[in-house]
């Protein structure tokens, strides 16, 4: 056995895995609060990257460098995919609120192959590339082997958001007004929640996350596209249902099972099956424990 | 005035919203930027003027609602153009006749000589139609959302690919055969989701058919790779030496021969015993499995079908092409032909065959926006959810109602 090999990809599934776990936030709280599967969030993702990387080519060749730059990069592809969120919401989903269920799905995968091709026409079909705007720390210097400072921030910067949102839901009043609203949209509209806001703040909370995401996949891989977001949110929906849809640790657990268990399935046995390793962890999943891994099976009622 | 107000509200909005994406370019190689303010003052531009349209169709609908009352419109005059006539036995089957007699003259009447461009791109809309009338089984009258139908496609074209190379067999043979290999994957990936329900159920399909491209790019001894494989021989016709134009045009009598075929089975299913399981599982699934409909053998077989067509039309498309690779069975694929099936109209086959060879040949013959194709796609996926979720031409169930403007006193009693 050799752990130092296994070490380096659990590592690296780690990563993997927390990247996945802040978009697949986006996804699960959206559908717990509406039960619908957001196609275009992956979008959204791909968006924030983009944002970022137009903010990042100006401010550099404007002559700022470093932590600066990726800092501003971040707050306004958050601000610009929040944005985004919005308006997807108001426009795609909120009319069809009590349609039949499959009408809002089709609804989001036509937004999700708008957003990719206006994205493709407004910049480019081609891969850009992003610069690299997290520096080596000195500190990191004896493990950076296993772990680069990219990987690193990108720890630290996930378990911080974790953080942010776990308080944000248990402790302020538009999260227990998700919580009320996730439960029982009928009820909570009678206590007095205005539902139709606390769904705008759940997309936006979600499109925010989903920028954080880009920015750091951008800034550790290197190079964007306007295709990305289609299969990372994929991935991230994978992740979202492995831990149990609508569970927000659930989320965060089922992306790093998924991380892990790629990166896992490339390193041992073939890399160009790495995304056949997600989908058919995928499918073994629903078809054992179709509530997800922490999800509570729900009896239904008639 | 309001309204303007807020129409310039949304024109300022949208101007906000496209300020990165749509002004700045980073051309990263010369270290350039470049603004293109021109492109954000059309965004301003046409938001407002569509939300300005929007309100004023808003307003125009509410005042006239105010001023027909009450009034309802009889029942008979609710109904599309395409309801009535198909309603009415005559005149369908003498406008069946002539469409009939359309498609078969279609290639004699547009080609001439060695130009057979246009009966090319008609076999391809037609392989589409076929596509769309099965996808229109399972997911217009089952209501299973499948999102990964062109894994079955790829089936049946890789089926006919690798007998046709490695054991010499002919087209013909192969045909049923790709049908049955479809419906076999059909079964075989329709086992374990049988428990599913909606969205969980679009996204495991959607994880098969990414599955079934990954394989068949990598595995380059079986397969042939992401290059595909070459050289798979035309439709035969008794050991006939056919030229390049007369291909095409077997071809096209194949594959119209087929949508006949599918047009003809789908009907009947439709209102068969097993058609109707399907309906009612799509409406209730609960209710349908408690009025005694074996939920597993109606999902099977809604499943297994679909795929059959898929794999049937699969050989063909392979035997016209001559060549096939796994890009011609992406997640786009899929969802082109899910869009033909809801934007025809879930369930009706006179619906899914519009809308396919609308959209199948629209981007053909306009060229100049191709580049815009796909965004106008995805828009129109989204504005008719919005608009007409129902489709252009409505699946309408037969159905009993009571008609008011014919009255009765035997009713409300």
């Amino acid at each position: 056995m050799d752990f130092q090999y296994l070490f380096e990809l659990l590592c690296g599934g780690m990563v993997k895995g927390s990247i996945y776990a802040l978009i697949a936030l986006g996804y699960t709280m959206v559908y717990g609060i509406i039960q619908l599967i957001n196609f275009a969030h992956g979008e959204i993702y791909m968006i924030g990257a983009f944002v970022a990387f137009i903010v990042t080519g100006v401010l550099t060749l404007a002559g700022y460098s470093g932590l600066t730059v990726l800092v501003v990069a971040a707050i306004v592809a958050m601000i610009y995919a929040a944005a985004y969120g919005y308006t997807l919401e108001k426009i795609a989903y909120r009319p069809l609120r009590n349609a039949p269920r499959l009408s809002p799905l089709i609804s989001a995968i036509g937004a999700s192959i708008f957003l990719m091709n206006y994205v493709q026409l407004a910049q480019t079909p081609d891969f850009l590339p992003f610069p690299e705007l997290i520096s080596d720390f000195a500190f990191m210097e004896p493990i950076s082997r296993y772990v680069s400072s990219a990987d690193l921030v990108i720890l630290v910067v996930t378990a911080l958001t974790m953080i942010a949102l776990t308080v944000l839901i248990k402790y302020t009043r538009i999260g227990k007004a998700m919580r009320a609203t996730q439960q029982d949209a009928v009820m909570a509209r009678l206590v007095g929640i205005n539902v139709d806001r606390v769904i705008s703040a759940t997309f936006i909370i979600g499109s925010l996350l989903a920028a954080i995401a880009g920015v750091l996949i951008a800034s550790r891989t290197g190079q964007i596209n306007a295709a990305i977001g289609f299969m990372a949110g994929i991935k991230a929906f994978t992740a979202a249902v492995l831990g149990g849809i609508g569970n927000i640790p659930g989320a965060v657990l089922g992306g790093l099972v998924l991380g892990i268990a790629e990166t896992l399935g490339a390193g041992y046995i073939s890399s160009a099956y790495e995304d056949v390793f997600a989908f058919g962890l995928l499918v073994l999943i629903l078809i054992l424990r179709p509530a997800g891994l922490l999800g509570k099976a729900v009896k239904q009622k008639v | 005035m309001n309204h303007f107000k807020r129409s310039l509200g949304i024109g300022l909005w949208f101007m906000f919203l496209t300020l990165p994406l749509v002004v700045v370019r980073v051309n990263t190689l010369s270290q350039e930027v470049e603004w293109r303010w021109a492109n954000m003052l059309w965004v301003g531009l046409a938001a407002f003027a569509i939300a300005w349209a929007w309100r004023y169709s808003i307003d125009r609908r509410a005042a006239r609602q105010a001023q027909g009352g009450s009034q309802t419109r009889p029942l008979s005059a609710r109904r599309s153009w395409a309801q009535r006539l198909s309603d009415d036995p005559i005149l369908s089957r003498r406008l069946l006749m002539v469409a009939a007699l359309a498609a078969l003259a279609f290639p004699w009447l547009v080609s001439t000589g060695q130009n057979f461009y246009h009966v090319n791109i008609m076999v391809s809309a037609l392989i589409f139609v076929v596509l769309g009338l099965g996808l229109n089984i399972t997911v217009g009258l089952a209501g299973l959302l499948d999102l990964g139908y062109i894994a079955f496609f790829a089936v049946g074209a890789y089926t006919y690919a690798l007998l046709s190379k490695n054991f010499d067999l002919g087209f013909w043979t192969c045909l049923p055969l790709g049908g049955i290999m479809g419906m076999f994957f059909g079964l075989v990936l329709g086992f374990p989701i049988l428990r599913l329900r909606g969205d969980y159920l679009a996204i495991v399909t959607l994880g098969f058919g990414s599955i079934t491209k990954i394989v068949l790019e990598n595995s380059d001894v079986l397969f042939g790779g992401a290059a595909g494989i070459a050289g798979i021989p035309r439709p035969d016709l008794f050991g006939l030496v056919l030229d390049g134009r007369e291909k095409s045009l077997y071809s096209y009598y194949i594959v119209l021969a087929l949508v006949a075929l599918t047009v003809f089975v789908t009907n009947r299913l439709k209102n068969s015993r097993i058609g109707w399981a399907w309906m009612a599982l799509r409406e209730d699934e609960i209710a349908c499995v408690a009025m005694g409909v074996d939920m597993a053998r109606t999902k099977l077989s809604a499943y297994a079908l679909g795929a059959f067509w898929a794999g049937l039309v699969g050989v063909i498309f392979a035997a016209h092409n001559n060549f096939i690779n796994p890009d011609s069975f992406t997640f786009m694929d899929s969802a082109m032909i899910l869009a033909m099936v809801v934007l025809g109209g879930m369930g009706s086959i006179l619906g899914v065959i519009i809308a396919a060879l609308a959209l199948k040949l629209l981007p053909e013959y306009l060229r100049a926006f191709a580049e815009y194709r796909m965004l106008v796609f995805g828009a129109v996926m989204v504005l008719m959810m919005i608009f007409r979720p129902q489709g252009l031409i409505s699946g309408l169930r037969r159905k009993y109602e009571y008609d008011v403007s014919k009255g009765s006193d035997d009713v409300g009693k």
